[in-house]
């Protein structure tokens, strides 16, 4: 006869599984602790091929930026050249260098400003599950990192350090579920503790109903977590809602362009000052240009004003243009300054500047001049 | 690949043909699927919500339609998901042994070469996955109490399902011919 196991043997095998790992389960809940070889192995056998990836990944990328992209850099620069724009010229190679800042530099320049030691590590997975906000960094016990480190970059907070292995840590995201830290205004005056939420603002809990908090106030790390420094930036506050209970939302600085690729360890925190200045990694508004119409033409005279140098510009002006040649085209062929050519009026002579005149007249008289001086060779009267 | 077009229940186990995959398959295709879980998210956030890890068990399980074989190999993918999260090791490992377990007896029912009972099959699974997630992280003191998102599970298994029948039809070519 059939034995009842060997008849269910699946379903046998199914209980034992899954009784294994609710064993398994409840040991790790009840203990809080990892069975951290099953991790260790788990970890170490994807992050070598999760590297390579990354490298693969950064490559390809670094060779179409360093030569498909510099190919186009190269034509456009030669279109640039071609308008013979000088302003506009340095006005893109501006752009060019802001764009090319590199991050490393900015996270070099950063980590060397702050007081804290701090590790750079490069994040090259996210965790497992579609609703996990964690990550995994590139360094692990062997550069010193331990759980509940502080992860930043200049923009802002990003974490904490979760889990540590040999190689490589697991760092849960500032806007994780479990994520807490503590928060203080930019004034100092007002605290909280910063909560993720599994969404893309997270909440600031415990903050007095009689402290004044508004949209737009920037948040700093307090300090007080014992995790993080104090003064590090960690965002700024979306919505208040006055209600019972008060409920204050902020976005994440840190996290504002997506996960970021390179970040700080804290290993060793110093707490530091909280700027009275909003941080300096934020966008700086540059005005446009004025435009070049709106600009006054160096050249023109101005009626009734001038020298006799100016009146000799302006016949000569006129001389050349009646002869086809634009005045100061640069074409190699010189007018012919004897044909018979009607010679604009002569300016009445210059009168004294009234007391009550506007400055701006002697200014432009003076900007007239020295047109003038700059079409004749540059030369100064002497 | 031509779906069969006509009954979509088998009257009896000898008439669904087993599928056999390369040993080789059954390591690179799982372990594949949970880079794509860890890696691909990070670049592409969009791309969170695809549960690939589930549908590789699904797969296995549906065409090898060997419970034993597909519990274990759901347990393996499990452990592995869970080691590589930040949850505790054996949350995912429950919920796809019995993911392998499940869809392996389906499968030894249906015809799973057909199309529609792989879309189908494969979102069942997803709801059922989430919905077990669901329940495991309401019986653990996890800290936190996880939201019951039934209109986004929907939506997802809908594009995993989709997903799942476009991933089915590239791992047929890697069964070993009879």
């Amino acid at each position: 006869m059939e034995s009842p196991l060997n008849r269910y043997r699946s379903f046998t095998v199914l209980v034992l599984v899954i009784f294994a790992q609710l064993i398994l389960l409840a040991v790790q809940v009840k203990n809080d602790q990892n069975v951290s070889v099953i991790r260790s192995w788990t970890v170490t056998a994807v992050s070598p091929v999760a590297r390579i990836l990354e490298w693969g990944r950064h490559s390809s990328v670094g060779f179409i930026r360093n030569y498909v992209l510099l190919r186009d850099a190269n034509e456009e620069n030669r279109r640039l050249q071609s308008e013979v724009d000088r302003l506009k010229v340095e006005n893109v190679l501006l752009k060019n260098a802001l764009n090319v800042a590199d991050r490393a530099k900015a996270l070099g320049t950063f980590a060397a400003r702050v007081p804290s030691r701090t590790l750079a590590a490069t994040v090259f997975a996210s965790a497992a599950g579609s609703d996990s906000n964690a990550v995994l960094v590139d360094r692990g016990s062997v550069s010193g990192v331990e759980r509940g480190m502080g992860v930043v970059t200049p923009d802002g907070i990003v974490g904490k350090v979760l889990r540590v292995y040999a190689m490589s840590s697991m760092v849960g995201l500032i806007n994780d579920q479990d994520f807490a830290a503590g928060v203080v205004t930019q004034n100092g005056q007002v605290r909280g503790v910063l909560k993720g939420q599994g969404k893309p603002l997270c909440k600031v809990d415990y903050v007095p109903f009689e402290d004044k908090i508004a949209v737009g106030d920037l948040l700093f790390t307090s300090g007080d977590d014992h995790m993080f420094p104090r003064g590090f930036p960690v965002g700024v506050v979306k919505s208040v809602t006055n209600g019972q209970p008060r409920e204050i939302l902020a976005e994440p600085s840190g996290l504002r362009r997506g996960v970021p690729q390179d970040v700080l360890i804290i290993l060793s925190g110093v707490h530091q000052e909280i700027p009275e200045a909003p941080p300096s990694s934020q966008a700086v508004y540059i005005n446009p240009s004025p435009p070049a119409a709106a600009q006054p033409e160096a050249n023109a005279l101005p009626a009734g004003v001038g020298t006799e140098a100016d009146r000799v510009r302006a016949q000569a002006k006129a001389l050349s243009e009646s002869q086809g040649h634009p005045f100061g085209s640069g074409d190699g062929k010189i007018p012919d300054f004897n044909a018979n050519h009607p010679l604009p009026p002569a300016p009445p002579p210059a009168q004294p500047p009234a007391a009550d005149a506007p400055p701006a007249a002697s200014s432009s008289t003076r900007r007239a001049n020295q047109a003038a001086g700059a079409s004749s060779g540059g030369k100064q009267d002497r | 690949m031509s779906y069969s077009t006509g009954r979509i229940l088998l009257s009896s186990q000898r008439e669904g043909q087993v599928s056999r995959f390369r040993p080789w398959v059954m390591i690179v295709v799982p372990l594949a699927a949970i880079l794509f879980q860890v890696y691909v998210p990070l670049f592409f956030q969009f791309l969170k919500f695809l549960e690939m890890p589930l549908l590789v068990v699904v797969y296995f399980a549906l065409m090898r339609r060997n419970q034993i074989g597909g519990l274990l190999t759901g347990a393996m993918v499990g452990l592995a998901q869970d080691s590589l999260s930040k949850n505790p090791l054996g949350m995912h490992g429950i919920v796809n042994t019995l993911v392998g377990y499940f869809a392996a007896s389906v499968g030894v029912r249906l015809d799973v070469d057909h199309g529609v009972i792989r879309f189908l099959l494969a979102l069942f699974f997803y709801m059922f996955h989430q919905l077990l997630c669901w329940m495991i992280e309401q019986a653990l003191p996890l800290g936190h109490q996880p939201a019951f998102k039934i209109d986004e599970w929907l939506m997802f298994g809908v594009l995993n399902a989709i997903v799942g029948v476009a991933l089915f039809h590239f791992l047929d070519k890697l069964r070993e011919s009879a």
